[in-house]
């Protein structure tokens, strides 16, 4: 392609790239639906496909679950340890509790999930799904009468937006656990109490709104770079800027998510 | 081999078998199937969904700070939770608070609820039970709620303020009465120490002072007379002394007549005593009459029987005596 002078530039120029932008986002909303539909679909749920998506899986949350909860155990401590040792010095320690809950359980661990699961499973997963694709593997199961989006797609964005909520539930309970025993220490005395302090935070708007963004945020670290692996173009010279794209493509999403989830519990 | 079909395609090498797959995507499944349904049972248990409860209902004037989800405290201890705020057709606000059954007992008909809202940290919901023998607190039971504010006493202090400078700054206005009474002062104490002083501002008027000055001349006059007939008084009175108390005095002359009198007195004494003794003998004499009437009776009694034995000697001599009539009636 010759590349174009400021003076031939004419307003269908000037609009692709606003046009190209807002088709990638379609794309991946069609994505999105289209995965809907297949997951719900029949066809999805033969013994092969199940196959496939019980190896997704367990490649997306079996291997890196022991050690992101390591990782957020040492860093909610951490955390943890701060705001009481705070909240004491302040005189404000019947707060504390409340405060590490809705700042570590419900804003920061599934944030934490997700990025991690994006870094360790639906990248990696998606740039093996572009190889596949600049291969030539989509064509050939094409043309064995297969549909390589319910073979190879599907199984990677379910296991993403499994391992993501997999990841956020083993540490929010691994947080609470600590949590408690920062506060209490081992001793079943204080149960009551914590239990009615996680009720008093846990109030039925904020549990739907924290489920909500979990399953916002495995979808968008499971769809996105899913959609520009199979979307993008075909070509290898221009897979990296795709693949940046998705990346920050990804991150905004993230980031509206967590806004809206802020917006959805503190207004 | 399967995993050639489904993944890695008819071209790619297959990837490295993963054992017991299936078996470890279960796992990892049914990890976050345990994981959610303990989260969700344990949060129902939490907000209290498993509990029985009977509802309380407090009424107050402000529902500010109030958040559902807050605690109803009792020493402490949480025993309620607020479910739901709304305004009543009064315009109070009302307060539904579930308090769970194992924990209503705290409650007692006579139990006093306070709303308290802290300058610092957020409001609290307190109950005080000071009869717990009293009868419990029925299901639906609506109480006032006492506010315990400490910032709300700000503004009716500042009202209060406002209310007492508006009445000073009435008070000091120049047209005030206050300011009218201080210049009325003024012109008074001006005439105080005008000539006249006191006397001129109590009667207003320098001729009613002048008045007032010559009555005071006439009453020192009267005052002079009246001290020359204490005096005359005084002087009578000395005579009257002399006449009564004196040596020829009434007094001792009425001493003396006290004491004859008394002399006398003695004497009639002395005299009644003679009568006594007069009265004794009398009385004896009395009774030696009554006892010589009593010998008289039976002195009679012996004169009759003595009359009686003559009548019947007389009658026994008239029997045998000769020329005695025969008065016998002899049978053949």
């Amino acid at each position: 392609m010759a590349p174009t002078t400021t003076g031939e530039r004419t307003p269908t120029a000037l609009l692709r790239p606003a046009l190209a932008w807002l088709a990638g986002w379609w794309q991946i909303v069609h994505l999105g639906a289209v995965m809907l539909v297949l997951a719900l679909s029949p066809r999805s749920h033969g013994p092969a496909q199940r196959r496939a998506l019980a190896l997704q899986l367990w490649a997306a949350g079996g291997p890196m679950l022991p050690g992101f909860a390591v990782v957020t155990a040492l860093i909610s401590l951490v955390v943890i340890r701060i705001v009481v040792v705070t909240a004491l010095s302040y005189g404000l320690s019947q707060y504390a509790l409340e405060m590490v809950v809705r700042v570590l359980v419900l804003e920061l661990i599934p944030l934490a999930a997700a990025l991690y699961v994006a870094l360790r499973a639906t990248l990696p997963m998606a740039s093996e799904l572009g190889a596949q694709r600049a291969r030539g593997d989509f064509e050939a199961l094409a043309g064995q009468g297969r549909d390589p989006r319910i073979e190879r797609v599907l199984p990677r964005v379910l296991a993403g937006m499994f391992a993501v909520a997999l990841a956020a539930a083993v540490s929010g309970v691994v947080t609470m656990l600590l949590a408690y025993l920062s506060v209490h220490g081992f001793t079943l005395g204080g149960f009551d109490r914590y239990t009615r302090t996680v009720g008093r935070v846990f109030s039925p708007a904020v549990t739907m709104i924290f489920s909500l963004k979990v399953l916002a945020l495995g979808g968008a670290v499971s769809l996105i770079p899913m959609a520009s692996a199979l979307l993008g173009a075909a070509r290898p010279r221009s897979r990296t800027s795709a693949e940046l794209q998705a990346l920050v493509r990804m991150f905004v999403v993230i980031l509206l998510i967590e806004a809206a989830s802020l917006v959805g519990n503190y207004y | 081999m399967s995993d050639d079909t489904t993944d890695a395609g008819p071209a790619a090498a297959p990837p490295p078998a993963v054992a017991h797959l299936e078996a470890k995507a279960t796992a990892l499944l049914l990890l976050l199937a345990l994981l959610l349904c303990g989260a969700v049972g344990y949060l129902l248990y939490a907000r209290g969904a498993f509990e029985r409860t009977q509802r309380l209902v407090l009424v107050a004037d402000d529902s500010e700070g109030v958040v559902v989800g807050m605690d109803l405290t009792f020493s402490g201890f949480p025993i309620g939770r607020v479910r739901r705020i709304e305004l009543a057709p009064d315009g109070n606000a009302r307060i539904l608070i579930d308090v769970p059954q194992k924990d209503a007992h705290w409650l007692r008909s006579s139990s006093v609820f306070t709303l308290v809202r802290g300058l610092v940290g957020n409001t609290n919901l307190r109950a005080y039970s000071g009869q717990l023998a009293d009868p419990p607190l029925p299901d639906n039971a609506e109480r006032r709620v006492l506010a315990g504010d400490a910032t709300a006493e700000i503004p009716k202090l500042v009202a209060a303020s406002r209310e007492l400078v508006q009445h000073l700054i009435a008070l000091a206005a120049p047209d005030a009465a206050l300011a009218g009474s201080l210049a009325n002062l003024q012109a008074a104490t001006e005439r105080l120490k005008g000539p006249r002083g006191a006397l001129g501002l109590l009667l207003g008027s320098d001729a009613d002072a002048a008045k007032v000055s010559a009555a005071l001349d006439r009453t020192n006059a009267l005052l002079a007379r009246v001290d020359a007939l204490a005096a005359q008084a005084g002087g009578l009175a000395s005579k009257a002394d002399a006449q009564v108390f004196g040596p020829q005095g009434l007094l001792p002359e009425t001493r003396q007549a006290v004491l004859q009198v008394s002399a006398l007195l003695g004497d009639a004494r002395a005299t009644l005593t003679r009568v006594d003794g007069v009265l004794a003998e009398a009385q004896a004499i009395a009774a030696n009459t009554r006892s010589a009437t009593t010998d008289l009776g039976a002195l009679r009694a012996e004169v009759d029987a003595s009359l009686r034995k003559v009548q019947q000697l007389v009658d026994e001599i008239n029997r045998k005596w000769p020329f005695a009539r025969d008065t016998e009636v002899r049978l053949p």
